[in-house]
């Protein structure tokens, strides 16, 4: 069996595994990260959105071996050591940007690399950026306020931009 | 999805080496192929990453050519080909979503030939080559019909060559849960010369549009356009739109493309 060897949320890991593991039951069945969900499991909810070297992938269309030597980042470390929310997650708990809370991970694993690239994205442009990611409690309203408080924007402000979306 | 034996070839020959086997197939960002070998559509044998050949990546502009490697991600040519193609760096930006662009290449979104996908029209639209490990094919050449191109067995896309137009414009109306065309237009005028491209909606794949390429090559206009629509008869029908209305997104799509050009 092949060998992989990456660091997930700062950890090196290494294990011998078949060459059909996808990354998320990497994460869920061997290393015991089961914050990244299964979701539709064809790359369509964005459930399973992991960080791969900084960029947001769907573990579930990923083989884990394709990883090696990735920088991994999973929900589990989005929080500090001590606990302490990250931003994104404070403001989805504060916001209401969760029901379920299946898709939520996706979600802020998202959210954080559009931030990452885009801080202060308009309400039209998280929408966009949220179209691989589905929320079946069809929360989109708050999981987009959540988002726009994140980014330090009031999430009451008047909507104005919704062409398009 | 059923075991196969992985392989990650560093360099393209040990990557057509080892497509000798019957049952070996590629992989490039698997964004189509994993979900179809799980749903057991695809069983191969061997899987041959091509993630491990360096240079496959990248967006270059030199004389008026985009030079983009096969292995390069749609997100990587929305963000690079942008300055220099812009119509082609849209068309990138629409593909699937921001998960799915971030590992989904140029070059297996040409090999897999999807009547629905975005690149065949860019490719055709703007008379792209394909440059593979043993020749060079125009776009016209290439595509050969639904899912099927001419790729032999053991023959890999290594870059695309796309002639930048003088103009040029890509409108899609996505189907909203996959984001794949319904019907999408790629217009590219190169001085008196234009060809129009549409993907998603022919029962053979992407084709010109060559009856609305005549009328823009002597007006290039929406107006020229009024009136003219493709045959419902080769259109795709489906549960998301029949061939009457595919027809007639096409010929709306090409206006919108050309209404943004000009």
């Amino acid at each position: 069996m092949p060998t992989v060897k990456l660091t997930v949320n700062g950890a090196a890991v290494s294990a011998e595994i078949e060459g059909r593991t996808l990354l998320v039951d990497f994460l869920r069945a061997h290393l015991d990260l089961i914050g990244t969900h299964v979701g539709c499991e064809t790359g369509q909810c964005g459930a399973c959105v992991v960080h791969v070297d900084g960029l947001a992938m769907k573990a579930c269309t990923i083989l884990a071996v394709e990883s090696e030597g990735a920088h991994v980042t999973t929900i589990e470390g989005m929080a500090a050591a001590d606990g302490t929310l990250h931003p994104i997650q404070e403001s989805f708990r504060d916001q209401h940007g969760l029901q379920c809370g299946f898709c939520t991970p996706g979600m802020i694993m998202s959210a954080a690399a559009l931030l990452e690239e885009n801080p202060k994205p308009s309400e039209t442009e998280i929408r966009h950026h949220l179209e691989g990611n589905i929320c079946r409690c069809t929360g989109y309203q708050n999981i987009v306020k959540a988002i726009l408080a994140a980014s330090g924007q009031d999430p009451l402000g008047p909507v104005t931009d919704l062409e398009g979306t | 999805m059923y075991d196969f034996e992985f392989l990650r070839a560093t360099t393209l020959d040990e990557a057509v080496a080892a497509l000798a086997d019957d049952d070996a197939q590629l992989l490039a960002g698997g964004q189509t192929l994993i979900p179809t070998m799980k749903a057991r559509l695809a069983a191969p044998s061997t899987l041959i990453s091509l993630s491990g050949i360096p240079k496959l990546s990248g967006v270059h502009q030199k004389d008026k050519v985009l030079t983009i490697g096969a292995a390069t991600t749609h997100a990587t040519v929305a963000r690079d080909a942008a300055a220099d193609f812009p119509a082609l760096a849209a068309l990138a930006s629409q593909i699937g979503d921001p998960a799915v662009r971030n590992r989904g290449t140029i070059g297996g979104s040409l090999a897999n030939n999807d009547p629905s996908g975005c690149y065949p029209a860019a490719a055709l639209g703007s008379d792209a080559t394909i440059i593979t490990t043993t020749r060079e094919l125009s776009a016209g050449e290439f595509f050969d019909g639904l899912f099927a191109t001419v790729l032999e067995d053991d023959e890999i896309i290594v870059a695309v060559r796309f002639p930048i137009p003088d103009a040029a414009e890509y409108a899609k109306m996505p189907q909203p849960a996959s984001r794949f065309a319904m019907a999408g237009a790629f217009v590219a005028r190169f001085g008196a010369s234009v060809r129009v491209a549409i993907t998603g909606a022919g029962e053979d794949g992407v084709f010109r549009w060559t009856e609305a390429e005549k009328a823009l090559e002597s007006d290039f206009s929406q107006e020229a356009l009024k009136g003219m629509t493709v045959e419902a008869g080769g259109m795709i029908g489906d549960i998301h739109a029949a061939p009457d209305y595919r027809a007639h997104l096409v010929a709306v799509m090409t206006q919108r493309a050309v209404a943004a050009i000009s």
